[in-house]
């Protein structure tokens, strides 16, 4: 890609993308296209992270270990659904990964959880969500048993309009009293400490960068 | 209910005046079964609710005029019923806070007022009567002591015979209604102390023999020596001589822990107890018993050893083990929940074997034995009792530090600075909570729904991942954790531990979680003690250098509530605790770090807020005082106070004044120009503020230049418009003492006069707290040093009250009073009135106080009154000669 494209580009995103600096945004972009690797641009070719390559990423940088989140993570970056990451997308979706507000990052999660994309969180949805993070007792006749009260709890918690499934103003207004629900389901969002890493490690010293 | 208020009810030890209920679930169904009784008497019973009782029923109520309505003339502070008695008196009346009841029909009425707070009147009717039956029915119908059933109904018929007026027929109707109540509440109470285990022989047996094999010389031993009073045992298995046994008491024995003197213990069915210790001359047990009720020897042991407590949780497991291996087949043990040890649990997973020693026998019934031989073992108690002796020498510091009274402490501060640079505590000591038995629930008492919910609750804590444990701690957070069932039901299914070990994890949204709900349950004094004993002060110590604020934060103002006591505090000095917490308090520093605002931040204000929290805790401690000024907490407290938020102002100048009583305090608050700003802030709205600046005051103002600095920023006109407040009586102490310091200096006096501030005071010399007294007193005393506050004192009819307070106990109050005296003495016409009051026997009866301060200042204020009554021949009565007598005596003393 040539140097006024990637200007170009730069200039676009960073535009839509109150999160990141421009020189950010630059540092991104060199990283997509390090992952994606040196394809050539060809027409009519998109080029993007595929479901495994990014989901790579998530697990070797981010720490992330469930499939079921991952899955649905990506989904979250490919907003056109065409089943791999642009470079829009990932920008845009790093932008709310990293550096959302409370309120992105409650609409983000929320459509990370609501797994057929019905608006709603149901109860089978959590269960599917919840069913590994118990650690199974042999001595319980019902091995699922443990997860189902863990739903009926996170139920009793956040369904304020107690109509057995969460909606997103449930969901809201649950994570407004107490931000440790923000990601009651599973982890999909970075960690703290690997966040930091992350970024120290992509932003680096423009000096320095150039030379790598 | 005279047998059961005086048999079951449990009343709290002897404390300062009343004794009152303590708060157990067996008080509480009884004041509530009799609430019950007195609401629904006027509707059964409407002919005896009009009955008026012998004596009214008075106590202090909590009552507002205001909410009585129809049937009642009401003023702004006293109440009358309409109802009134054959003399016109009415049968209800409250003059607040006092109120006199003395009919059902009032009493039913006065509960369905009180609405919420009915719980609360009858519990404090009860406290304030301690004999209802006799006020209601006179002496004559005393049924507690009424031997048995058959005589009381005997002598009820007597009197029927005797006379039969319709008076003493309501009366008998209403002797039989209580005693039906009596018999009810007894009942009740019954099912209730059944469910008590009680230790037998066997039990305290076991537990001595296996804390013998732990004795012993050594830094691993528990005990350095644990020893009967008596070789000789009985064959029931007691060693108590039989007519204690018939006490119910089985053994008694002497234990010498590595960190305290001799206790000497007697083993009891009730429970183990402090008893008076082996009495000088023969070796006899002074069987008194001196402390609270544990449940069994190793509980109070805990308590009163530090060191035992920390071997024994070493120990813990192998004395476990060990009892299991002594005790094969005896009784079930708790059910250890066999939980799959994540490698969060692991740690702790050892405790949980821990078993209650004591517990797990079923009772015998103990009978006394008579097989009794004399001279068993005089001679060798001889022996022991020497070595008693010797070691009380050893614990003197110990004793002398906790006979320090707050009052008094003041007073002697500086005779005993040195003895407390030793033990590193300050005086305001005293005020920390007690330490309390810990009353574990009973397994197979009624638990509240809460406890199971909990329980399962704690189990997702132990086998969940992080979703699963963040979900666990966001419902447990929605229980209600200021109540202490959910309180100690967390602690009592293994909750805390858990909670302590996500500390340790890398969660920061488990850790967060986690300290949520430390914080709350901390509030509670036993959990405080148990989150120590768990080693938790040290994680959260560690977590201050988070990079997490609200992290910081928590754990910060855990830490504040946890280090309520000494031990606790001591672990966050010696865990470096006190550097960490200051740095919190040096908010401005961070500022230039890039503004990351992450989802679980707070603002670096609240971050010192909590620092000054958790230091206001730890200040309580001499050594933790020291810490906080090594660490430079001066400059930064003196740099918050500066800041306009009440939040963050009450901490930090309540660190300051818990400081303030060391000299190198005081001399950097001058330097630092403190004082300007408490000046300022005791203008502001806030109640607990402005009491902790002029607590501030209070302890600075010895210093001649700061009382100056107070003058200069404008501080007396606060404070003088303060003392016409007298609702919160802290705050008034506390004014008050601002003002006493403020007015050794004469400019400042004259400020005050200039303020009405003497009239004022005059005015707070009756009805007030001892605490108040003692520094309106101590005030007076330093205006009067002036001819012109004399008169006005005088004139404000101040001399009387003065001359009351000499018949007090108070030695603080004492000292200041007589000063006080014998200032106004030296005027004339005063020394008149002081004379008429017949101040100067009272004065000089007080020659013979044991105190020394209060000898003295008595004999200097003597010195006056003699002069003046002299130049004046007022009397002459044998006061006169009295006072010659007194002359040469007084001079001595009033030299000491």
């Amino acid at each position: 890609m040539n140097r006024k494209k990637l200007q170009k580009l730069t200039d676009s995103l960073n535009k839509n993308c109150k999160h990141f600096s421009k020189f950010e945004v630059k540092c991104l972009i060199n990283l997509f296209y390090n992952l994606v690797g040196e394809v050539m641009e060809r027409q009519g070719v998109v080029i993007g992270l595929d479901r495994n390559a990014f989901r790579n990423i998530l697990h070797m940088t981010f720490g992330m270990t469930d499939d079921m989140i991952m899955d649905r993570v990506f989904r979250g970056f490919d907003k056109d659904n065409d089943g791999c990451i642009s470079v829009t997308e990932w920008v845009y979706g790093l932008s709310v990964f990293l550096r959302g507000t409370l309120e992105e990052k409650m609409k983000y999660c929320f459509e990370v959880f609501d797994l057929n994309g019905d608006s709603f969180i149901s109860k089978e949805e959590m269960f599917h969500m919840l069913k590994n993070s118990l650690l199974k007792q042999p001595s319980e006749e019902d091995p699922d048993e443990g997860i189902k009260d863990l739903v009926e709890i996170t139920l009793k918690k956040m369904d304020h309009d107690h109509d057995g499934k969460l909606s997103f103003a449930d969901y809201e207004q649950a994570v407004r009293e107490e931000t440790l629900l923000l990601e009651a389901f599973g982890p999909c969002l970075p960690d703290p400490k690997s966040q930091k890493e992350f970024e120290a490690q992509v932003f680096k010293d423009p000096n320095e960068f150039s030379e790598v | 209910m005279g047998v059961a208020l005086t048999r079951s009810a449990q009343w709290t030890a002897a404390g300062h005046g009343a004794k009152t209920l303590e708060v157990t679930p067996l008080n509480e169904a009884i004041v509530k079964e009799i609430m019950m009784f007195v609401e629904s008497f006027i509707y059964k019973y409407p002919q005896e609710a009009n009955y008026v009782f012998v004596e009214p029923l008075e106590w202090k109520t909590n009552l507002d005029p205001s909410a009585f309505g129809s049937g009642y003339a009401v003023s702004e502070t006293t109440v009358k019923s309409e109802e009134v008695d054959k003399n016109g008196e009415p049968l209800l009346y409250l003059s607040v806070p006092q109120i006199k009841i003395r009919s059902f029909g009032q009493l039913s009425r006065m509960l369905y007022i009180a609405k919420s707070m009915k719980l609360k009147e009858a519990q404090a009717c009860i406290e304030a009567n301690r004999n209802p039956v006799a006020k209601i029915l006179g002496l004559d119908y005393n049924i507690i002591n009424g031997k048995n059933g058959n005589s009381f109904v005997s002598s009820v018929l007597d009197k029927m015979n005797k006379d039969d007026d319709p008076e003493s027929e309501i009366k008998m109707k209403i002797a039989l209604q209580l005693k039906q109540l009596d018999l009810h509440l007894l009942n009740h109470s019954l099912k209730h102390i059944s469910l008590e285990i009680r230790l037998n022989s066997g039990t305290v047996k076991n537990d001595i023999e296996l804390l013998k094999q732990f004795s012993g010389k050594g830094e691993q031993t528990v005990l350095e020596s644990i020893e009967y009073t008596s070789d000789y045992e009985f064959s029931n298995g007691c060693r108590a001589p039989p007519w204690r046994q018939i006490q119910g008491e089985i053994c008694y024995v002497l234990v010498k822990p590595h960190d305290a003197e001799i206790l000497c213990v007697t083993c009891s069915k009730e429970g183990v107890f402090l008893n008076g210790g082996k009495t000088d001359d023969e070796g006899q047990i002074n069987y008194e018993r001196k402390g609270e009720i544990y449940k069994d020897l190793v509980t109070l042991l805990k308590e009163k050893s530090a060191i035992f407590s920390e071997n024994m949780s070493k120990q813990e497991v192998k004395f476990s083990e060990q009892l299991q291996k002594d005790q094969p087949n005896k009784a079930p043990k708790e059910e250890v929940a066999v939980t799959h040890k994540t490698s969060i649990t692991s740690r702790k997973s050892a405790q949980e074997n821990r078993i209650n020693l004591g517990r797990s026998q079923l009772t015998k019934r103990l009978e006394p034995s008579l097989n009794w031989r004399t001279s068993v073992s005089s001679k060798e108690s001889r022996n022991t009792l020497r070595d008693t002796q010797v070691e009380k020498h050893g614990g003197k510091l110990e004793k002398s530090r906790s006979s320090l009274s707050s009052g008094r402490a003041q007073l002697i501060r500086k005779s005993v600075e040195k003895i407390e640079e030793i033990i590193s505590d300050s005086s305001s000591e005293s005020e920390e909570d007690e330490e309390q038995p810990d009353h574990r629930q009973e397994a197979n008492a009624d638990l509240p729904s809460e406890y199971w919910q909990i329980q399962k609750l704690v189990k997702y804590l132990k086998g969940g991942n992080q979703t699963a444990t963040v979900i666990a701690l966001c419902s447990m957070k929605d229980f209600n954790l200021a109540q202490e069932t959910c309180q100690l039901a967390i602690r009592d299914v293994g909750g805390l531990e858990v909670l302590i070990n996500l500390l340790e994890t890398d969660e920061v949204k488990c850790k967060i979680g986690s300290l949520k709900i430390l914080k709350e349950i901390s509030h509670n004094p036993q959990i405080r003690r148990n989150i120590v004993d768990l080693g938790g002060l040290p994680v959260m110590v560690n977590i201050l250098d988070s990079p997490h604020k609200s992290l910081k934060c928590l754990a910060a103002e855990t830490i504040a509530n946890v280090a309520k006591f000494k031990r606790a505090r001591r672990v966050v000095r010696r865990h470096g605790g006190i550097t960490k917490l200051v740095a919190l308090l040096d908010c401005g520093k961070h500022s230039a770090e890039p503004a990351q605002s992450s989802l679980y931040e707070t603002r670096d204000v609240e971050v010192a807020r909590c620092g000054a929290l958790a230091l206001w805790s730890c200040s309580k401690s001499y050594a933790n005082k020291e810490s906080i000024r090594k660490a430079g907490g001066i400059p930064l407290l003196a740099r918050l106070l500066k800041t306009s938020h009440e939040d963050m102002l009450i901490p930090v100048v309540g660190t300051l004044q818990e400081c303030a009583s060391e000299e190198n305090y005081r001399a950097a608050i001058k330097a630092e120009r403190i004082i300007e700003n408490l000046v300022k802030n005791l203008n502001s709205e806030n109640e607990q503020l402005q009491e902790h600046c002029a607590m501030a005051i209070y302890q600075c103002a010895e210093d001649e230049d700061t009382r100056d600095l107070v003058r200069l920023h404008g501080g007396l006109k606060p404070l003088a418009s303060l003392l016409t407040n007298t609702d919160n009586k802290e705050r008034l102490a506390a004014v008050t003492g601002a003002v006493w310091k403020c007015s050794i200096s004469k400019e400042n006096v004259t400020k005050f006069r200039e303020y009405k501030a003497i009239e004022t005071l005059v005015g707070l010399l009756t009805d007030q707290p001892e605490e108040v007294l003692v520094n309106v007193v101590g005030a007076l005393g330093e205006c009067c040093q002036e001819h012109e506050n004399r008169i006005i004192i005088r004139k404000c009819g101040g001399i009387q009250p003065l001359v009351n307070l000499l018949v007090g106990i108070n030695q603080a109050l004492l000292v200041n009073v007589t000063k006080a005296v014998g200032a106004c003495a030296v005027e004339p016409e005063s020394m008149m009135i002081i004379d008429r009051l017949d101040g100067v026997r009272l004065l000089w009866s007080l020659l013979k106080n044991p105190h020394p301060d209060v000898k003295a200042s008595a004999a200097w204020a003597l010195c006056p009154c003699i002069q003046n009554a002299k130049i004046n021949g007022t009397d002459s009565n044998a006061a006169e000669t009295s006072y010659c007598q007194l002359q040469p005596r007084a001079a001595p003393v009033g030299r000491e």
